[in-house]
């Protein structure tokens, strides 16, 4: 009864303080209008905000900031939802900052090749509008038809060319955000850098965390001349993770370097008819750009590294139709995995590349030991896993097991020296394999930082970086498991 | 032998910690002009950190384009392992190592992997392929508090945790000791050519970012006294279609230029008078005129000689949103780095609090803490 009255109480409140920002902002406040913020991509898991808030001036964000700071309000910023991590889930007592409202492309500046945009702006209208002057923006997660690049910049998103293009973090010159204490602060600059500490890279990949992005300027980098892409079917994993190697260590960075499985290729067969031998165990998907004549050179020298590495097929698509139709796969792969089972789980690891046969074996071992079906569809040129759990979210404790089964391989990649997540971030999703991979006083490092950026604390708290209360919590559960981290293995 | 290293260094810094004496952090000693005057911290009683003795490749896979090296392992060591594999460190940092000879110059070695991160600085390549901080992947520091941390990995995407390791390039050892880095490295171009063109600051800013905007293997773009030299790298196809595309004069002396100009060798860079980095948008117009200066990074950086006063240079580059430093020479006094708002400011000093609480760690080499 106390509780509820308070809740009740610091709900008035905030209401009270959000309704006099000014000039007056949107304010949802009704259960029925709040229902679709309750999550993010990472569905498993719901909340109702206290309340919602859409600005459209970075004047409105500061003026909300300080005045959660005065009331004590947890603030949870969201763009587009996309998030697969639970980065933007809100919380009970917290303001839900949706920046969705804030989409204008401020400035397009052809000859600096750089676009100045609002956080809500989508990321492939960035590329979009670009375009005419032979222009991109390079990061490309797969949901880049509706993410925005505040949530880009919040995650450091990767996509299908970070091999060659890198991810959010190396696409930035600048970003504006408005930090825990409503100051606003510019990380990086206009120019190639910026005095003092990268506080841009701090910032990009933070989940919220150290401010609220209110204005990015991204890089732009001219559209490649050529591209050229093809298809190879291994008859073993193995075989085609043997393939990415030497593609590599012949000198050739490729644009795109993609992985699908049995599991994924019989899928798409199902769905899509790409007229595959049925009996490939991987497909690989190679693009290289360039001038021309260097990309038509690396095609050339992909093709036979590929057919030297035992590629029982391969096709090179002749024109952008047939290219096309190449990629439907790789970005059809989740859709017609749901034919499977309308429920999956994606996992986001990263390994040193030479570990990928024993990490898709191990992968499937321990799938086989929980009874559920994974499928793998992956960037393999970045080492980047990600093996989707097929689970039944009307079967009691289904998804139980398969978030148990996705802490299980996220485990197997740090000790095969990779990381838990490669590019969809820590959320709440992974708080508890951050204390598999970082040292208690590492955790601290991280509190500190958030620390100097937000000192009371109230930007997406309990995300990213768990408490070490919770990682003790954690341990705890962990040896019950008999699944302590091995404390020999490196852990870089 | 790692680990005894390290705990020795850990131990090190907790007794300075609580001494309250400045640790003056150093590798190959020849950045050791770059940056604001070192102070001895707390108690005055300064003391050199040597880490040019902690050297060696740990681990370097090339077909994984990862290398992990210690902090005090000579860059050129690791060049030359790099390039045995055809690969290369793509942000080509200057090694500023003087030539051989009587002291001082004996005391200052080859440029090490340790104090490239620490101060983050990269050569010509920069605007094209990326700065040090893009091709740092993992770090391995000692905070200022004894504490051996690491953060980022061996791998080529890893978004755990705040990005601490990218962090700590540019940081000038103020926030830990660098005591392992790993790098994502590439390929070495198969071609590379110079061109040069006569052209004047105007036109030579106007010509590279207009080849910027274009598919065009670009690789370096420096104007000094009228010409304006570009550096082509990449697949030979590339490398001859861009050739024919651009024009210009193939310039002979520029396999040479490039390392003359990243380790500031050519005689624009000689004698004593002060030299100022003036880092700004590559589109920005000529700025203060009748000074000497040399562009590089495509227009994004302007190296300017002479006593200016550093009022005027540093709200010139305000002005077109850059900053400067007092890079060598002159009066340290006036601030070798520019001035951060209030805002960002508060922000580095609640940094440096939690990393290094007793200010140990390169006092006054960045800023006054």
């Amino acid at each position: 009864m106390g509780a509820v009255a308070l809740e009740a109480g610091s709900r008035a409140r905030a209401l009270a303080a959000l309704r006099a920002v000014r000039p007056p902002l949107a304010i949802v406040a009704d259960d029925e209008g709040l229902k679709p913020f309750e999550t993010d991509a990472f569905i498993a898991h719901r909340e109702t905000p206290m309340l919602a808030v859409l600005p459209e001036t970075q004047a409105q964000v500061r003026e909300i900031v300080l005045a959660c700071r005065r009331l004590g309000v947890p603030v949870v910023s969201r763009g587009a939802g996309t998030g697969i991590s639970g980065g933007a889930i809100p919380r009970s007592d917290g303001v839900l900052l949706v920046l969705t409202r804030m989409r204008r492309i401020v400035e397009l500046d052809t000859r600096a090749r750089v676009a100045h945009v609002e956080p809500g702006v989508r990321n492939l209208r960035v590329s979009e509008v670009a375009a005419p002057a032979g222009l991109f923006y390079a990061p490309d997660p797969s949901s880049q038809s509706v993410c925005s690049i505040g949530g880009n910049v919040a995650e450091n998103s990767g996509g299908v060319h970070c091999l060659k293009y890198g991810l959010t973090t190396h696409n930035l010159l600048a970003v504006r955000a408005v930090d825990g204490d409503g100051d606003v602060i510019d990380t990086g600059s206009l120019a190639l850098d910026a005095p003092g500490y990268d506080l841009l890279a701090l910032v990009t990949g933070s989940e919220g965390n150290l401010g609220v992005i209110t204005r990015v300027a991204v890089r732009l980098l001219p559209l490649p001349e050529a591209t050229q892409t093809l298809l190879a079917a291994f008859s073993s994993v193995r075989a085609a993770a043997e393939a990415v190697g030497e593609i590599i260590g012949a000198g050739i960075v490729p644009a795109a370097l993609e992985m699908m499985d049995r599991v994924v290729i019989e899928a798409c067969e199902r769905s899509m008819a790409l007229g595959f031998p049925v009996d490939a165990e991987a497909l690989l998907l190679v693009e290289v750009d360039g001038c021309a004549e260097e990309a038509l050179a690396a095609a050339g020298a992909v093709r036979g590294i590929l057919e030297r590495c035992g590629a029982v097929e391969v096709r090179l698509a002749a024109d952008a139709l047939e290219r096309e139709r190449l990629w439907k796969s790789r970005k059809g792969a989740f859709t017609a995995l749901a034919h499977i089972l309308p429920d999956f789980y994606t996992i986001d690891g990263t390994i040193p590349r030479r570990c990928l046969p024993e990490i898709l074996e191990r992968v499937y071992a321990l799938a086989a030991q929980y009874g559920l079906t994974v499928g793998n569809v992956f960037h393999a040129g970045d080492g980047n896993i990600h093996p989707c759990i097929f689970y039944d979210a009307n079967a009691p404790g289904d998804l139980d097991r398969a978030e148990e089964l996705g802490g299980r391989i996220l485990e197997a990649c740090v000790e095969a020296g990779g990381t838990i997540t490669g590019e969809h971030g820590v959320g709440i999703e992974k708080l508890r394999q951050m204390c598999v991979q970082f040292s208690p006083a590492e955790l601290s490092a991280f509190h500190a930082v958030k620390a100097a950026f937000d000192p009371d604390g109230i930007l997406n708290p309990g995300k990213a970086v768990p408490t070490l209360r919770r990682c003790t919590e954690f341990g705890g559960l962990r040896v019950e498991g008999g699944r302590l981290p091995r404390p020999d293995i490196p852990r870089f | 032998m790692a680990e005894e290293f390290v705990s020795g260094l850990c131990e090190r810094i907790r007794a300075r910690a609580a001494s309250g004496g400045g640790l003056r952090i150093r590798g190959g000693g020849t950045k050791d002009f770059y940056g604001g005057d070192f102070y001895g911290g707390a108690t005055g009683a300064a003391e050199v950190l040597d880490m040019a003795g902690w050297t060696g490749i740990v681990a370097y896979e090339p077909r994984e384009l990862v290398l992990t090296v210690r902090a005090g392992t000579p860059l050129g060591e690791v060049e030359a392992a790099l390039a045995a594999e055809r690969q290369m460190l793509p942000f080509e940092p200057p090694h500023f190592a003087p030539a051989a000879g009587p002291p001082p110059n004996a005391s200052v070695g080859d440029a090490t992997i340790g104090g490239t991160v620490a101060t983050g600085l990269s050569g010509p390549r920069r605007p094209y392929a990326g700065a040090v901080r893009d091709f740092v992947l993992g770090t391995r520091i000692v905070n200022g508090k004894g504490e051996a941390l690491a953060f980022g990995g061996r791998v080529i995407k890893n978004v755990a945790g705040y990005d601490v390791s990218r962090l700590m390039a540019g940081a000038l050892g103020t926030l830990g000791v660098l005591t392992e880095i790993s790098f994502k490295v590439l390929p070495l171009p198969a071609a590379e050519t110079t061109l040069a063109f006569a052209l004047s600051q105007a036109e030579a800013i106007d010509a590279a970012n207009r080849w910027a905007g274009q598919p065009l293997p670009l690789s370096a773009c420096a104007w000094h006294e009228g010409i304006l030299r570009v550096r082509l790298s990449g697949a030979p196809p590339a490398v001859d279609a861009a050739k024919a595309k651009l024009g210009g004069d193939e310039d002979a002396a520029g396999e040479r230029f490039w390392p003359d100009l990243r380790d500031q060798r050519l005689d624009f860079f000689a004698g004593e008078s002060p030299l100022w980095r003036l880092a700004v948008p590559q589109t920005a117009a000529p700025l203060m005129p009748g000074h000497p200066q040399l562009l590089d990074w495509g227009g994004g950086v302007r190296w300017l000689r002479g006593p200016v006063d550093a009022f005027t240079v540093r709200s010139t580059v305000e002005r077109v949103g850059g900053h400067a430093t007092l890079f060598r020479g002159g009066d340290k006094s006036v601030g070798v780095f520019h001035p951060l708002p209030p805002a960002l400011m508060k922000i580095h000093r609640r940094l440096k609090a939690a990393f290094d609480p007793a200010g140990i760690l390169n006092p006054g080499r960045m800023y006054d803490f």
